[in-house]
């Protein structure tokens, strides 16, 4: 019998019960509540007259709706007030924990969890919200739902679910200089689609894993769902261990070390076998940046739009027709004469410290094109105190860029922070949909030093000769 | 939840790829606050028109398919963000089934806990379901028989996961299921992995005093 893979011994551990029809119920434990996929679920919890089975499995923050700058303390006016302050009165009759947005513990779901220690390796975690898959950077079986499983976590800690099939992304070689791992997944999406994943929980692996950061594994994982799957996972090791330890929620003493106990032996074991396989050479990418409007329609910056015409299957052809319309670009045009209006840098994607400080060192010294109106959104308010204490901050307003405070801000138009009909950005975050960054908005994905460049040049470029 | 059995029609015929749930239900609309009366923002920016606009009205804005309860949609429909409001926007809308070769898995989810049925098939039967669709050539779902039956009397079977399609006919609620069936094997669960991994039980107070908003 062949040995398990990081995916199984979570599942395996987590296993309530098995039902007849081959899906399993599986226990949850932690979830991590946010303003827009909670209020329907607790109102269904009201309605049944039900209270959450495990009320210290849960935090709340707000953070899709929440203002980044001018941050009064008290809550906007309007709809986005209203969302967050229902999340405010639900969580305090529930009874869990509520993170202000002007409080030091503040920011997205997705960074703060890891921050908290609220993310641990083998645990099952999951959040109404697709990016849940970033906690898999810590070996964790965390996955994205909507709202109404979100009230099945609350009353009962569990979710029926049928075992994926696994897929190992094997990443061999070393990154070149200017490139980063936002490339490495931008390119993982274009090779195997946006439906690429589909079915198979992914577990990255290979040498070129042990030499990224947690910071670099979360925005791995992170756009795992962009490929398709829910499910993105690193194997947890001594980094991990690191990273977690003394976080607030993280085991303490004889829990601590029992606990790393088992985190070191939730690795793949040697001869588990995957149902897919796919391997990367990195060391062959290039910077990337997505020319349309879903995440696989993406190229090296070197590259040129691509012509229609030249795509011979139909539905693609059309995909790609309506994407250039969409994003106002011609084919043949060079990515690196498309000319940009506005910048963002943050997200679940890339609002962490590492991503703060590749940008910085592209706009040290440098200032932003007069065209361009840049903001850095830091995805913490703990990031945002450790970039100024390293006097990032400076450095962004020193060069143009608008110094923010932490939230989703304009990776989701739900917030203030959006784009006007045909603007286009040079975007950090994980979604070029239409519409996703503001309605009539123009989103171009890359890495953060790609969109500090882009900033600096007034126009898509290859950060590489910016380096020069 | 409303019980899904049979159902017939003229199906609307969407065949574009990757349509995400963006597309299907744009962020600014997720401040909303109830899941209900979320059709008219369904597709809202494909539907939105100006008086100049050359371009011909949306699908399901287009007789007969206006009042089509059966979508046929592209290849990876629903992928990206988890909003069920897609879901609740398709269903508040009257769309009760969904056609595709393939489906964003979230939104695959969260369709069977609103009474919606999300049908996979292969491309080439798809190919033909578009057809009658795009033909506006009535066509009959039916989660009993497991089957899709076309005017011309082809039958094309399609699977469903066996709990899925009981819940569905029956209109059933699976927190319930789970409170009543299976809440003493969630507290055996519980108590044995307090012994084996006692460091998942959260003491909240750790993180101190959390706050309120000033409203």
């Amino acid at each position: 019998m062949s040995g398990q893979t990081l995916y199984d011994k979570i599942w395996d551990s987590h296993r309530v019960r098995d039902y007849d029809d081959g899906t399993s119920l599986l226990y949850i434990d932690r979830h991590l509540v946010q303003e827009v996929s909670s209020p329907q679920a607790f109102d269904g919890l009201a309605e049944r007259g039900v209270t959450l089975r495990r009320p210290d499995a849960h935090v709340a923050v707000a953070d899709h709706a929440v203002p980044t700058r001018l941050r009064a303390n008290h809550l906007p006016r309007g709809l986005a007030g209203d969302q967050i302050s229902r999340l405010v009165r639900n969580a305090r009759a529930f009874g869990i924990p509520y993170i202000p947005m002007n409080d030091r513990r503040h920011g997205i779901v997705h960074v703060i969890g890891p921050e908290l220690g609220f993310t641990l390796p083998g645990v099952t975690l999951v959040c109404g919200d697709s990016h849940t898959c970033t906690h898999g950077a810590f070996g964790a079986l965390a996955f994205g739902i909507g709202a109404s499983e979100c009230e099945t976590v609350f009353a009962t800690q569990t979710l029926r679910q049928r075992k994926q099939k696994r897929m190992r992304v094997t990443l061999a070689g070393q990154l070149g200089t200017g490139v980063y791992v936002k490339d490495i997944i931008l390119a993982l999406i274009a090779k195997i689609g946006t439906g690429g994943g589909f079915g198979h929980a992914i577990e990255f692996a290979g040498e070129a894993i042990a030499d990224l950061s947690m910071e670099a594994r979360m925005t791995l994982c992170n756009m795992s769902i962009e490929a398709g799957s829910r499910v993105g996972m690193v194997a947890p090791d001594e980094k991990t261990i690191a990273y977690v330890k003394g976080r607030p929620l993280a085991p303490e003493g004889d829990m601590w070390t029992r606990a790393v106990e088992t985190w070191r032996n939730l690795g793949s074991d040697p001869d588990a076998v995957f149902d897919r396989e796919v391997e990367l050479d990195v060391s062959q990418i290039a910077p990337h940046v997505s020319w349309g409007t879903t995440p696989e329609e993406t190229l090296p910056v070197t590259a040129a739009v691509p012509d229609p015409r030249l795509e011979p299957e139909p539905d693609r052809r059309a995909r790609m027709e309506r994407s250039l319309a969409y994003m106002g670009l011609a084919p043949g045009t060079a990515l690196s004469d498309v000319s940009i209006d506005r910048v963002f840098i943050g997200s679940c994607t890339n609002g962490r410290i590492e991503d703060l400080r590749n940008a910085a060192a592209i706009v040290r010294g440098r200032r932003i094109a007069d065209h361009v109106v840049g903001i850095v959104v830091p995805g913490s308010a703990a990031v945002r105190s450790e970039a100024e204490a390293e006097g990032l901050d400076a450095v962004f307003r020193a060069a143009g860029f608008e110094w923010r405070d932490s939230g989703c801000s304009m990776c989701v138009a739900m917030n203030d922070d959006r784009l006007r009909p045909g603007e286009r950005c040079a975007s950090t975050s994980n979604r070029n949909f239409e519409g996703r960054q503001g309605q009539g908005g123009r989103t171009h994905l890359m890495s953060p030093a790609m969109a500090a460049a882009a900033a600096v040049a007034g126009r898509l470029t290859d950060v590489r000769n910016l380096d020069a | 939840m409303q019980k899904f059995t049979k159902l017939s029609g003229v199906a609307a015929p969407l065949p574009e790829t990757n349509v995400d749930t963006d597309v299907i239900f744009p962020a600014r609309f997720l401040l909303l606050p109830n899941k209900t009366g979320l059709g008219a923002q369904l597709f809202h920016e494909r539907r939105m028109r100006k008086d100049e606009d050359e371009t011909p009205p949306f699908v399901l804005d287009t007789p007969p398919y206006d009042r089509s309860e059966i979508l046929v949609a592209g290849r990876a429909f629903g992928t990206g963000s988890s909003r069920e409001q897609a879901v609740w926007a398709l269903a508040d809308f009257g769309i009760r089934c969904v056609i595709a070769p393939s489906f964003g898995e979230i939104f695959f989810a969260n369709c069977f806990k609103n009474g919606i049925l999300p049908i996979v098939l292969s491309e080439k039967e798809h190919a033909a379901v578009l057809a009658e669709a795009i033909a506006a050539r009535p066509i009959v779902v039916d989660l009993e028989s497991l089957a899709i039956t076309l005017e011309n009397g082809r039958s094309i079977g399609f699977e469903v996961e066996a709990h899925r399609r009981r819940s569905l006919l029956l209109g059933l609620d699976e927190i319930g299921s789970i409170l009543i069936d299976d809440a003493g094997a969630i507290t055996a669960f519980e108590t044995r992995q307090r012994e084996t991994h006692p460091w998942l039980f959260l003491n909240q107070a750790r993180l101190g005093r959390f706050g309120d908003e000033v409203e």
